[in-house]
């Protein structure tokens, strides 16, 4: 037997009885979701939540200084910009050593770029040399406005896939997709709590993705469910499922392996502005590979499905072109 | 679907070309593009702010204020208005949205009904009475003037209509390559310039009024009374950046003001040798400055910008030449931007920052490296993963196709100007990533149909046209939650929106055609008995 390609390697066709673990899986699941939820709503500040809120949806302005080669002394910058009473001052190392990342809030009724360049005189005159490499501004008004088409983006997202799913499939094929999605979405808002990561426009946009590869991935074991329904007309809800995960196995490792592997990639090699985004994008992965087997189908197991008498109809290639 | 027809083959040979065609220009250097023949096209790739550094920046008219000084200028219209026509009035005062005034004659309060009415406002076509203001009686001899509602919406209108003029002025002055200016909704302006060297610099001179105005010093007042706020009522007290003095008591009228200067440049002082900023009057600014001068020597008055005193000189000589130059406490850069800010005008109406985002050009090189980089691994992980499932044809077959549809996407992105975001070139790593997954469920679904008993060109037939449906409904997904970023999202979102959408269908293009040509093309040339991955 050769070994490569690796492909004729692996078993042929596995037998794992998914639906059986089901049971216990949907009770993990349940946990994980009231504990996401539980942390990333609480404390209930708004507008984030228990979440690491960013300044797209809370306001405020974030800057991030260089003083290479230097390396930047934290304490000296914590207590220039806390000297200028502009309210709760927030500075962290970003990146390597030389690198610094303000954050602050504008003080009421004052105007927000005055404020960015009393901060950045002050920075100057303490730091000497001194580059402000980023620096972003955004207002209550739009960061509010920021923060509602965000959740309407999400809330949207996830109401198409129930339309798409149903139009294509049946109403109880898109509950056990939404089920999913709900899944995935929260167990990623448990993530981004717990690894505080900075929760803006990029991180819903990462959420975003997820929801398309969630989905993508749901589609397709659905799509080979409908087809052995067809097929099997006597077997057991529970074991046609079973049979099409099982199918679908080799498929749905080797896809979810060459976008960890890259997302591996982003995260090591893209630097800290897209090190958030990969991190919440490779745990959607997974989440949303595991959540199409043990949400999904389950959740269709739990509803049932029609299941036509007809004679079995015989296999028309799938009609496309 | 093993007997390809040939406008597939075709189609498949074009895509290449065009792709290898339009991803061409973004490796070359600029200079070698430039010398491409007229028909090579030269399109690069459109780099987002945050990629090639750069500022977007949203402001808003500031309606109240530009409502105080509207209420403010006609409550002195009413005021002369009345004088003229020899009318007493007491109580004159701005009241909440509206000027109440009280008309001391009963006889007369018609008739300065009458006068108001056709003398202050401004005309304004779609109105009853055919001006922006109305005037109406109330009791106790009361008249009450107030805009009509119409009239604050066309002044918003017109004022950012004015602003983007003034702003389009003032970034052309600075020479910053095509800037993008727009309206956005009611009172929003809307401002990206990328590639800016120093983009906090253009942010604070977009941002500055620049209200220029020549005004008398009030000397009469003691420090005891500057220090109480005690001021006559035709004078006020500014705060100063000269470095002489924190304060100066300043008459309120203004002798000449910023709209009367011609030309400004920036200079050096000849005896100093300090920066200053030389301007040039009008015709009725000379002359207005060289009257007030002439009745004022040996008096100061003060350079006022933005309500800060920035100079406030001692008049030695009447200055008549209309020509003058403003000394105060400047730097080269300062006051060369001073005076792009006086050449561009002042903006009408005064404007609030609602978001502000520069990047560094420094920054913004970093972030391609890193994404240049993190694409290329990714990539050839994905490559040595598929060489290692599937083999050297099968999994050379994908990469062909991944290869091909990498060419697409650059070349779509190029071809139609969209733009690339850092996030988006994460979107590029994820679609590359995803896209191998058609070529997966194709191979996948061969090998099913084979073990189901075909032969293996029936097999080949079938697992193909089967899986087309899997992966049109699967990527069906993505371009939907593409669709939503796209209309949610903003700036770099957008970008990263658009890349997943552009990929999804040079996915499915590659997917449907690449690697059907290939693989009918290794079946009809090699004749194969079994299929290398069964």
């Amino acid at each position: 037997m050769k070994f490569w390609p690796l492909i004729k390697v692996l078993p042929v066709r596995t037998h794992f009885r998914f639906v059986r673990l089901s049971r216990y899986a949907a009770l993990l699941s349940i946990v994980a979701v009231i504990g996401s939820l539980a942390l990333s709503l609480f404390p209930f500040t708004p507008p984030c939540g228990g979440l690491e809120c960013g300044i797209d949806f809370k306001g405020g302005t974030v800057m991030e200084i260089s003083t290479a080669p230097k390396a930047v002394d934290l304490a000296k910058v914590r207590a220039a910009v806390t000297n200028l009473h502009i309210g709760d001052v927030q500075v962290q190392p970003f990146g390597n050593t030389s690198e610094a990342m303000v954050r602050f809030q504008t003080p009421e009724g004052q105007d927000g770029n005055a404020t960015v360049q009393k901060v950045q005189a002050t920075l100057k005159q303490t730091l000497g040399q001194v580059r402000f490499s980023k620096t972003e501004l955004v207002g209550p008004k739009v960061s509010g406005e920021l923060f509602t088409s965000g959740l309407i983006g999400l809330g949207l997202a996830i109401l198409l896939m129930l339309i798409y799913i149903w139009f294509r499939f049946e109403l109880q094929f898109g509950l056990g997709a939404v089920a999913a999605l709900f899944h995935d979405v929260f167990l990623t808002f448990g993530l981004i709590a717990i690894l505080d990561i900075e929760f803006n426009l990029t991180a819903v946009a990462a959420i975003l993705t997820i929801i398309g590869y969630s989905m993508n991935d749901t589609v397709v074991v659905f799509d080979r469910f409908r087809e052995n329904l067809r097929k099997y007309k006597r077997m057991p809800l529970a074991e046609v499922i079973d049979m099409s995960i099982n199918e679908m196995l080799t498929r749905t490792i080797i896809t979810s392996m060459t976008a960890v592997l890259a997302l591996i990639a982003l995260a090591i090699f893209g630097g800290p502005s897209l090190y958030g985004l990969s991190v919440i994008m490779l745990f959607g992965i997974v989440i949303g590979t595991y959540s199409s087997i043990y949400i999904a189908a389950p959740v269709i197991l739990l509803w049932g499905v029609k299941r036509s008498d007809d004679p079995a109809e015989p296999l028309k290639p799938a009609t496309v072109r | 679907m093993m007997n390809v027809s040939r406008w597939k083959v075709i189609l498949v040979v074009l895509a290449t070309v065009f792709g290898l065609l339009f991803t061409l220009p973004n490796l070359l250097p600029a200079k070698v593009r430039d010398q491409l023949p007229a028909f090579m096209p030269k399109k690069v790739l459109n780099l987002g702010l945050d990629l090639q550094g750069g500022s977007s920046l949203l402001y808003s008219v500031d309606t109240a204020a530009l409502r105080t000084e509207r209420l403010t200028n006609l409550t002195e219209d009413v005021r002369s208005t009345l004088r003229e026509k020899e009318i007493a009035f007491t109580g004159l005062a701005v009241v909440g949205d509206a000027i109440n005034v009280r008309i001391t004659d009963p006889a007369q309060v018609s008739d300065a009904a009458n006068a108001l009415r056709q003398s202050v406002g401004a005309p304004l076509a779609s109105t009853a009475g055919g001006r922006d203001v109305s005037v109406s009686t109330a009791a106790d001899q009361r008249l009450r003037i107030a805009f009509v509602p119409a009239a604050f919406e066309a002044e918003t209108a017109r004022a950012v209509e004015q602003n983007i003029e003034v702003i389009r002025r003032r970034i052309d002055q600075m020479g910053t390559k095509e800037p993008d200016i727009a309206r956005q909704g009611k009172d929003r302006i809307f401002i990206q310039a990328a590639g800016e060297s120093d983009p906090e610099r253009l942010k604070n001179i977009i941002g500055q009024t620049a209200k220029l105005t020549f005004q008398m010093l009030d000397e009469g007042v003691s420090p005891e009374d500057i220090a109480s706020g005690r001021v006559p009522p035709g004078s006020e007290i500014i705060p100063s950046t000269d470095g002489f003095a924190p304060t100066y008591v300043v008459k309120k009228r203004a002798v000449v003001t910023g709209e009367m200067l011609t030309s400004a440049s920036p200079g050096f002082d000849q005896q100093t040798g300090h920066a200053v900023v030389q301007f040039r009057f009008n015709g009725i600014g000379a002359r207005r400055f060289g009257d007030v001068t002439r009745q004022n020597l040996g008096k100061r008055f003060a350079i006022v910008l933005d309500k800060k005193v920035i100079s406030a000189p001692v008049i030695q000589s009447a200055i008549t030449g209309g020509s003058g130059q403003i000394t105060g406490n400047f730097t080269e850069q300062s006051a060369n931007d001073l005076a792009v800010l006086l050449r561009a005008g002042a903006l009408p109406a005064p404007m609030k920052v609602e978001e502000q985002r520069t990047v560094g050009a420094e920054l913004g090189a970093d972030a391609v490296n890193a994404g240049a980089v993190s694409a290329l691994v990714g990539l050839v992980a994905t490559l040595i993963f598929m060489i290692l499932m599937y083999g050297w044809l099968f999994g050379g077959i994908s990469i062909l196709g991944l290869v091909v549809n990498g060419l697409m996407i650059i070349g779509v992105m190029s071809f139609t100007g969209a733009t690339l975001t850092l996030p988006g070139i994460a979107g590029l790593i994820l679609t590359l990533a995803v896209a191998v997954d058609a070529n997966v469920l194709i191979y996948e679904r061969m090998r099913d149909e084979l073990r189901a008993g075909r032969s293996l060109i029936a097999a080949m037939d079938a697992g193909f046209s089967r899986a087309m449906g899997t992966i049109l409904d699967a990527n069906m997904t993505h371009i939907l939650s593409a669709l939503i970023m796209f209309q949610f999202g903003s700036g770099p979102v957008r970008g990263f929106a658009w890349t997943l959408a552009i990929g999804v269908l040079t996915t499915v293009f590659s997917a449907v055609l690449v690697t059907q040509v290939l693989l009918a093309w290794w079946f009809r040339t090699f004749r194969p008995k079994t299929l290398p991955i069964a």
